[in-house]
């Protein structure tokens, strides 16, 4: 075994597995411990079987799957192979569960107070309801939520996001349990609430002693947060060690790729992507499930590697172990002049917009120099979208004035064909921006005939060029969007803007809802479109860490107003306004380097 | 829920400060909280003024409506004043009893008279009978009310514990014996259900039930139940499947939601979480259906009415088509109308009323085509 059983441990997973009902593997061979006080960290990409596991640690699979062996020992009882009624009383009182998402995992009919007393009803029968008043208040105070009667009469949606997960917390630590499984708890958030939700995690289980298995598939959020790190990839550990282990002296080539694609705000370094994409449930060979995208893959990864011990708790699955520091590839130069000193493509002044009677956007000023990328940072409801579709003339009430090539163009109302043509929009989520009942080339052939009057055979040279450009193989073009991964899908939404050979790419959040080593592979061919072909790129973002990677100038949106903006070099190494500097603190890093 | 409704602007702004004022707010002054509690549930709900608008539009779609069937009785090629004089009168008669009738009069004017006098329950005299339309369609519109509510009052409660016990069974050999077993129903023409129904008890096999429904007029036909079985059955056995299979459809996706999971997570016993967080986020559609049922109701009636000659809203309206009795026709469309027109309103405010976040919401909306999504949920009706 090459888990080193923890003696003092609270958690004691073995030969965890969990499948499909019939029989497909989801994870497989999972062991890990968890002494009180210690954070874990599962990590691994969509796919991995992370959220698989931490329903598994309460006994519980999603609709179609099963726990299929292993055993899960919580303080010395085994949680899996206990009766309905046993599990459900370990359940809240011995091991908590966080959700994801706070919006969709809060009850909408319920107001929160309520969730809080049933749980202790349930739990603690004997409980008066003046005791059950102060257990409630003792919870919410522990997680930093109000404690007043009128604030735990409130229903769900009356709440901000942040105050969601904590009244979720104050759910999972209101019976004082000694685990807390907590999946994805900070992704619906902002960076700053993210921030303060962490600092609240770390402080109960600090104090508390409570044990806590952390799931993400954040490597900084993780870094920041977490003692000990287990890396997931199909289902399988590929490694697992300390903290300092993990993120010092990765020994996996899979946890190194995964460093490496982080893009990182001290961004002293590139983002480099792993080649290809994790294999789906169904594609999932005998041999090491990494080794297709490996560099280092020979004919001995045919074989299933197992769990080694490399000493001081530190293993790793993989036949041929990277040894050594990481090294990091440096960054290349960026712009650091000023915007003001260059042509510029596109000029935005005193754009405002409201939505009813609250406004949006308020006065802002933006000027996109030409052949180089600016982002536009914000959190949830500063106005980034509304800012990025009023450019494209998607936008109803908005005023201000729009000079784009030299000449003033209205905000709202008709555009010719060809300003269409120039600036052109990519959409965040290209699971839902492309037209399910086409084909790949179809759906460029489309973009490219409703621009330009090609012969068809021309149109098919033009689709198989973009592409080629971005970086797909030309048979994709038989394809149905459903047939792609999401990596494909959004690089099929790039090549859809590009055929039309714009001049202004319009990028909303493009990044966001792909997985690490993707993302880093989107990047990376923004740039190069943008070295290559002269793009100007408007670079929509939540995440500080994709500017400093792609962006040469960046500017901070904050309730509708741009509070400071430079090249990203200045606004992110000695930022200027509080909110700026406030958001570089609170964004979570994988290095220490300071800025 | 979140694919019925439109997204709302969030009352609480989601912002970081927003989260720290909450914060801050624990450690302010307990009395000016207090007091600001009483203050809010002291004040009118915020849904009020929406409440005004809606009852507002629908008598604005009332009127609408009564133009409508003033206009199509207009549009009918037959004069009122022949038809109450017989093919044998003279036109001098006909004249002078145009003129009484006020036949001769402009049709807006015409309108407005019939108009006003309709607002207080007065549609005139049957053409046919001379008895006043309005009592007519009380006692019709009382027997069909009549009819309505028992089956309502069986179908509804019958439906929803059935629903939800298919729903926790799902794609169990119960469940799926059921659901065929209602999709044979569906198949069945509703007068074939009606006549199998007599046939097994009123004649050969068990003859126990009257076939024909020979109400005393003078009596709330509650209080004779034995004519309202067989009609009463017949509907519940056509309108009982729909709503059932609408309360398993939504009750199955309230159980797949996240927060039925998190409650399951939290060690939350199965009954409770099925009876306090299942069943009330299935309510809104379920309302929405009942309403579809209502209205289905309201004018479907008719097939049952003829065969078991149930004297219903229905078998008036089409006896009075039948004898051109326009005074009767108007006043049964315009009753229906503002029949149709009440229920939407019902179910419109029974949903504002079950669902927080549009109870709390200024501007409560129930985006367009939630009725229709219902039907092709339900597998249409």
């Amino acid at each position: 075994m090459s888990v080193v059983p923890f003696v003092k441990a609270l958690l004691h997973v073995r030969d965890l597995a969990v499948s499909l009902e019939d029989g497909t593997p989801i994870v497989e061979g999972i062991n890990f411990t968890v002494a009180p006080g210690e954070i874990v960290g599962v990590v691994g990409e969509s796919g991995s079987g992370k959220s698989s596991i931490a329903t598994a640690l309460l006994g519980d699979a999603r609709a179609g799957a099963i726990v299929s062996g292993g055993s899960v020992l919580v303080d010395g009882r085994d949680i899996l192979s206990l009766e309905d009624a046993g599990r459900r009383r370990l359940r809240g009182s011995v091991i908590a569960h966080v959700a994801q998402d706070p919006a969709l995992a809060l009850n909408p009919m319920r107001r929160i107070g309520s969730l809080l007393d049933e749980e202790l009803r349930v739990h603690q029968p004997e409980l008066g309801k003046a005791e059950r008043q102060a257990r409630i208040a003792e919870a919410a105070a522990d997680v930093g939520l109000p404690t007043a009667a009128e604030f735990l009469r409130r229903f769900p949606h009356q709440l901000s996001g942040g105050q969601q997960q904590r009244v979720l917390l104050a759910l999972a630590v209101l019976l004082k349990p000694g685990l807390i499984v907590l999946d994805e708890p900070t992704t619906a958030l902002d960076v700053s609430t993210q921030a303060r939700v962490l600092a609240t995690i770390r402080n109960l289980c600090r104090t508390r002693e409570i044990g806590a298995v952390y799931v993400s598939h954040d490597l900084a959020v993780v870094r920041e947060l977490v003692d000990r790190v287990v890396v997931l990839y199909t289902g399988h550990i590929v490694e697992s060690g300390s903290r300092d282990q993990i993120f010092g002296a990765p020994t996996h080539p899979y946890t190194r790729g995964l460093l490496d694609a982080v893009p990182d705000i001290s961004g002293r370094h590139g983002v480099r992507a792993i080649a290809g994409h994790a294999p789906a449930l169904d594609e999932r060979g005998t041999g090491c499930a990494f080794a297709p995208r490996c560099d280092l893959r020979s004919a001995s990864c045919n074989g299933q590697p197992a769990l080694r011990d490399f000493g001081d708790r530190h293993a790793v699955a993989c036949h041929h172990p990277v040894r050594g520091k990481r090294e990091e590839s440096p960054i290349a130069v960026r712009a650091d002049s000023s915007a003001i000193d260059l042509p510029a493509l596109a000029v935005i002044e005193h754009i405002s917009a409201s939505y009813g009677a609250s406004p949006v956007l308020v006065d802002v000023d933006l000027t996109l120099p030409r052949g180089y990328c600016t982002a536009l940072v914000g959190e949830s409801g500063s106005g980034k979208t509304t800012f990025a579709r009023a450019l494209v003339g998607a936008v109803d009430d908005v005023d201000g004035a729009f000079f784009y090539d030299g000449r003033a163009i209205p905000l709202s109302g008709g555009r010719d064909r060809d300003l269409r043509r120039r600036i052109q929009y990519i959409f965040q989520n290209p699971f839902r921006a492309l037209n399910p009942r086409q084909t790949v080339g179809q759906i460029l052939r489309t973009a490219a005939l409703h621009f330009f009057p090609l012969r068809s055979a021309d149109a098919d040279k033009e689709v198989a060029a973009v592409l080629e450009r971005v970086a797909l193989p030309p048979e994709l073009a038989q394809r149905y969007p459903r047939d792609l991964s999401g990596g494909e899908r959004q690089r099929v939404a790039i090549a859809r803007a590009l055929i039309c050979k714009p001049e202004l790419l319009i990028c909303d959040e493009i990044t966001s809802a792909l997985d690490v080593s993707v993302q880093a592979a989107i990047i990376d061919l923004l740039r190069q479109l943008q070295k290559e072909v002269g793009l100007t790129i408007l670079f929509v973002t939540h995440d500080l860490g994709v500017v400093r990677a792609v962006s040469d100038f960046v500017a901070v949106l904050r309730h509708g107003s741009i509070v400071e903006q430079g090249s990203v070099a200045r606004v992110l190494d000695h930022p200027e306004h509080d909110y700026t500097r406030a958001l570089v603190a609170d964004s979570p890093r994988l290095r220490n380097t300071a800025a | 829920m979140a694919t019925i409704y439109s997204p709302q602007p969030q009352p609480t702004a989601d912002r970081p400060e927003a989260e720290q004022g909450g914060s801050t707010e624990a450690g302010g002054d307990a009395r000016v909280k207090a007091k600001r509690a009483v203050r809010e549930r002291l004040a009118l709900p915020a849904w009020l003024p929406w409440l005004g608008g809606r009852v507002l539009s629908g008598i604005a779609t009332a009127v609408v409506i009564s133009v409508l069937v003033f206009a199509a009785t207009q549009a009918l090629p037959s004069d009122p004043a022949r038809v109450i004089l017989g093919p044998d009168a003279s036109e001098d008669s006909i004249h002078t009893l145009q003129r009484q009738l006020g036949l001769d009069q402009p049709i807006p004017l015409q309108y407005v008279r019939r108009a006003g006098r309709a607002a207080l329950g007065e549609f005139g005299d049957s053409l046919d009978s001379s008895v006043p339309a309005g009592k007519i369609v009380a006692d019709r519109f009382g027997n069909s009310a009549a009819l309505m509510a028992v089956v309502l009052v069986l179908a509804v409660p019958l439906a929803f514990l059935g629903g939800v016990a298919l729903a926790i069974r799902r794609d169990s050999r119960f469940d799926r014996w059921t659901m065929n077993a209602i999709i044979l129903f569906k198949a069945l023409p509703a007068f074939v259900l009606a006549i199998g129904l007599i046939l097994l008890f009123s004649t050969t096999v068990f003859p126990i039930l009257p076939a024909v429904s020979l109400l005393d007029p003078e009596i709330s036909p509650l209080l004779q139940p034995i004519y309202l079985v067989l009609p009463a059955l017949t509907l519940i056995l056509i309108v009982a499947p729909f709503l059932l299979r609408l309360v398993r459809s939504a009750m199955i996706e309230t159980l797949e939601a996240e927060y039925v999971a998190a409650a399951r997570l939290r060690g939350i016993p199965e009954w409770r979480i099925i009876w306090t967080h299942a069943v009330p986020n299935a309510l809104v559609p379920v309302i929405q259906g009942i309403a579809l049922t209502s209205r289905l109701l309201l004018g479907g009636g008719l097939i049952v009415e003829v065969v078991f000659s149930y004297p219903g809203i229905g078998n008036a309206l089409n006896s009075a088509i039948e004898m051109r009795d326009v005074p009767v026709i108007q006043a049964i469309t315009l009753t229906m109308a503002v029949g149709v027109v009440g229920i939407n309103l019902l179910a419109d405010v029974a949903t504002v009323l079950v669902t927080p976040k549009l109870r709390t919401s200024a501007r409560p909306r129930l985006r367009a085509g939630t009725r229709a999504k219902l039907k092709l949920k339900a597998g249409g009706v």
